[in-house]
C-alpha cells in the first residue's frame, strides 16, 4: 500500500516533466537523433579509416555502442543536475509539489525516473540511427533499453548528489569535468581499456559507466555478454545509494 | 454536509464541509511550539488555537516568526519542541495527510511557467491522486471562481500579477482543503487586484473555510479577518478580534503634526488629555480621547500640516512591536 502511493506519487511527478517535454519534443528529438548520427558519420569514417578494426567490429560498429552509453550519460545527469536545480532553486516546483501530500522521497525519485526517460529516449534515437546505418547486429539489441533505462536511474541518483549541495549551476562543473568527463574518456568510448595501464583499469572498473558499455556493446553487436549480474549489481548499488544520499540531503535543505 | 450550500449557487460552492460533525472544532492547536535557528528562537513557546470558520491573520514585522509558523502547519520545518496537531491529526507524523486537506498560497509565485492556466490545475490536482473526471469539473469550477475562464488556454506569462494570484489561490483549492493557508497573498498587486482577491477570500469564509493568512497591510488584516494575532521575535503579542484590538490596546484617536516647531510642540503637550506621545523623524503622534485643547492650538496657530484620526490597526502594530526597522 505504501510502495503504491510512493509509486504513484513519483509517477504524477513523472507525468508532469513528459507533459513539459512533449510541449518543446521537436528541438529535444533533434538534438537526440543529429549529435549520435553526426559523431557516427564524423568519428566513425574519419577516425575509422585510420582505425581500421576494433576487438573484431569495423570502428563505426565499436563506437556506436560507446556513443549510446555516453548519450544515457549526459542526458541523465543534465535533467538530474541543470533541470532539476531550475525546479528546486529557480522556480521553486518542487516546494509547490511539497505543499501536496508529496513527499521529498517522493519528488527526488519522481525525478531520478524522469531522468532515466531522458536516458532511454536518447539510446532509443540511437539504436534507430545505428540500425539504419547497419551498424546493429540481430534483435538482441532491443535489450539495450532496460539497460539504458536502469543506468539512467543511476547516473541522474549521481546527479541529484551534486545537485543537493549545489549553490550555483557553475557547481556542475566540477562534476562533469572531474568525475563525467574522465570516467567518459577512461571506460572503453572511444577505445577498449585493455591499452591502458592495469591501474588505470582497475580505476575504470570502479566507475558505473565500464559496467554500462559491458552490457551494451555485447548487446549491441552480437559479442558475448559476460557477468551480467555483476555489471547490474555495480550500477543498482551506485542508483540505490545515491538517490538515498541525495534524498536526505534534499530533505535538509528544503525542510528546515 | 450541505451546511453553507443552502446560501450559496451549487456551481460555486468550492468548498464543502464534508464530515463537519466528525471533524474536532479545533482546526489548529499548538502547546509551547518552538523552532530555533542557531540556537535563537523564532518561534517562542507557542500557544494557539484556531477554530473551524476562523478567518485568522497573523501580523508581524519582518522576522516575527510568522513564516516559520505557517511552514511548520504544512511540515515543511521540523518543530524543535512543544506539541502540534492540525484538524486533529499530531504533526508532523500525518504532515502528508494533513496536506491532503490544507491548501497553500505561498509567498512567491511558484505556477508552472511551462503550463497553460487550465494545465496548472490539473497537473496540480495530480499531484493529490485526483482522477482526471474529477479535476475536469474542478478545473472548470475554480475557473470560474477565479474569473480566469476566458484565460484557461493561455500562457501563465500573458497573465497580470493579480490573475497569477487568483490563479495560485484556485491552485490551493483544488483538494477543497478545508484550511486554507495565505503567506502575503496580496503583496506586490495593484489596489484593484487586491480587492479582487479580497472578495475571493470573503467568499470562500462565508461558505465555511478556515483561513490563515499572513499580511504586512493593516488594512488587509482589519477588513478580512475575524481575529488578529500579532507577532513579534516568535512570540504572541496580541491575539483579538480587529475592533476589540483597536479599543483595547489603543486610545481612541490619534493627532499625527507634521514638521512642527518646538515652541508649538511645547504648547500642545499642555493638553491634558494627551495619553502617550511618540516622535518619529519629524513627525509627533499624541495619542489620546478627545485632544480638544491640542486641536485648539493647532486652529489658532499658522501651523495646518497636521492629521486627526480615529485609531486604527497599524497604531496598535507599532505600539506592540515599535517604530524601530527590522532588516
Amino acid at each position: 500500500m505504501r510502495v503504491r502511493l510512493f509509486l504513484a506519487r513519483s509517477q504524477s511527478i513523472w507525468s508532469r516533466h513528459i507533459r513539459v517535454w512533449s510541449k518543446l519534443a521537436g528541438p529535444s528529438l533533434m538534438g537526440n537523433f543529429g549529435e549520435p548520427v553526426l559523431y557516427l558519420l564524423v568519428l566513425g569514417y574519419g577516425l575509422g579509416q585510420f582505425v581500421g578494426e576494433v576487438e573484431g567490429l569495423t570502428y563505426m560498429a565499436f563506437l556506436a555502442s560507446g556513443v549510446a552509453c555516453t548519450s544515457a550519460v549526459n542526458a541523465a545527469s543534465f535533467e538530474g543536475m541543470y533541470s532539476a536545480y531550475t525546479r528546486m532553486e529557480v522556480q521553486q516546483t518542487w516546494l509547490g509539489m511539497l505543499a501536496t501530500p508529496i513527499n521529498v522521497g517522493e519528488v527526488v525519485f519522481g525525478e531520478i525516473l524522469w531522468a532515466a526517460t531522458k536516458s532511454l529516449i536518447s539510446v532509443s534515437a540511437i539504436l534507430i540511427v545505428s540500425t539504419l546505418l547497419g551498424l546493429i547486429t540481430d534483435a538482441w539489441a532491443l535489450f539495450v533499453l532496460p539497460v539504458a533505462f536502469v543506468s539512467g536511474l543511476c547516473f541522474a541518483s549521481l546527479a541529484l548528489v551534486m545537485t543537493s549541495s549545489a549553490r550555483s549551476y557553475d557547481f556542475f562543473l566540477y562534476y562533469s569535468t572531474l568525475f563525467i568527463t574522465p570516467m567518459v574518456l577512461l571506460s572503453g568510448v572511444f577505445f577498449p581499456i585493455d591499452t591502458l595501464p592495469n591501474a588505470v583499469q582497475w580505476l575504470s572498473k570502479i566507475l558505473p559507466l565500464y559496467h554500462m558499455i559491458s552490457l551494451v556493446r555485447p548487446l549491441m553487436t552480437g559479442g558475448e555478454l559476460t557477468s551480467v549480474f555483476l555489471h547490474l549489481f555495480v550500477l543498482a548499488a551506485f542508483g540505490i545509494t545515491a538517490g538515498m544520499l541525495a534524498t536526505y540531503r534534499i530533505k535538509k535543505r528544503l525542510i528546515k | 454536509m450541505a451546511r453553507y450550500n443552502g446560501q450559496l449557487n451549487e456551481k460555486i460552492a468550492i468548498y464543502t464541509p464534508m464530515h463537519s460533525a466528525a471533524l474536532s472544532s479545533e482546526i489548529v492547536k499548538s502547546t509551547k511550539l518552538s523552532k530555533l535557528y542557531a540556537g535563537k528562537a523564532v518561534v517562542n513557546k507557542l500557544d494557539l488555537t484556531i477554530d473551524s470558520g476562523c478567518f485568522c491573520g497573523i501580523l508581524g514585522p519582518n522576522g516575527a516568526g510568522k513564516t516559520t509558523t505557517l511552514r511548520m502547519l504544512v511540515g515543511h520545518c521540523p518543530m524543535d519542541s512543544g506539541e502540534l496537531s492540525i484538524l486533529g491529526l499530531p504533526m508532523p507524523e500525518n504532515a502528508s495527510l494533513i496536506r491532503e486537506s490544507v491548501g497553500v498560497v505561498p509567498q512567491m509565485d511558484n505556477l508552472d511557467a511551462d503550463f497553460t492556466v487550465e494545465e496548472n490545475l490539473y497537473v496540480y490536482g495530480r499531484f493529490f491522486g485526483l482522477s482526471s473526471a474529477v479535476l475536469k469539473k474542478r478545473t472548470k469550477e475554480l475557473l470560474e471562481f477565479a474569473s480566469l475562464e476566458e484565460k484557461a488556454k493561455c500562457k501563465i506569462s500573458e497573465l497580470s500579477g493579480g490573475m497569477r494570484r487568483r490563479l495560485t489561490l484556485a491552485r490551493a483549492l483544488i483538494n477543497k482543503p478545508k484550511l486554507l493557508i495565505l503567506d502575503e497573498p496580496t503583496t506586490g498587486l495593484d489596489p484593484q487586484a487586491r480587492q479582487a482577491i479580497w472578495q475571493k477570500l470573503r467568499e470562500l469564509k462565508k461558505q465555511g473555510l478556515t483561513l490563515i493568512l499572513t499580511t504586512h497591510y493593516m488594512e488587509e488584516a482589519e477588513r478580512l479577518c475575524d481575529r488578529v494575532i500579532v507577532m513579534d521575535q516568535g512570540e504572541i503579542m496580541a491575539d483579538a478580534a480587529p475592533k476589540e484590538l483597536i479599543k483595547g490596546e489603543i486610545e481612541s484617536h490619534v493627532l499625527e503634526v507634521h514638521a512642527a516647531s518646538e515652541v508649538l510642540l511645547e504648547q500642545l503637550r499642555c493638553d491634558n488629555s494627551i495619553a502617550r506621545l511618540e516622535k518619529s523623524g519629524d513627525i509627533c503622534f499624541f495619542y489620546g480621547e478627545k485632544l480638544t485643547h491640542a486641536l485648539e492650538v493647532l486652529e489658532d496657530s499658522s501651523h495646518d500640516d497636521y492629521l486627526f484620526r480615529p485609531a486604527n490597526l497599524e497604531d496598535v502594530f507599532i505600539k506592540l512591536t515599535g517604530r524601530d526597522l527590522r532588516e
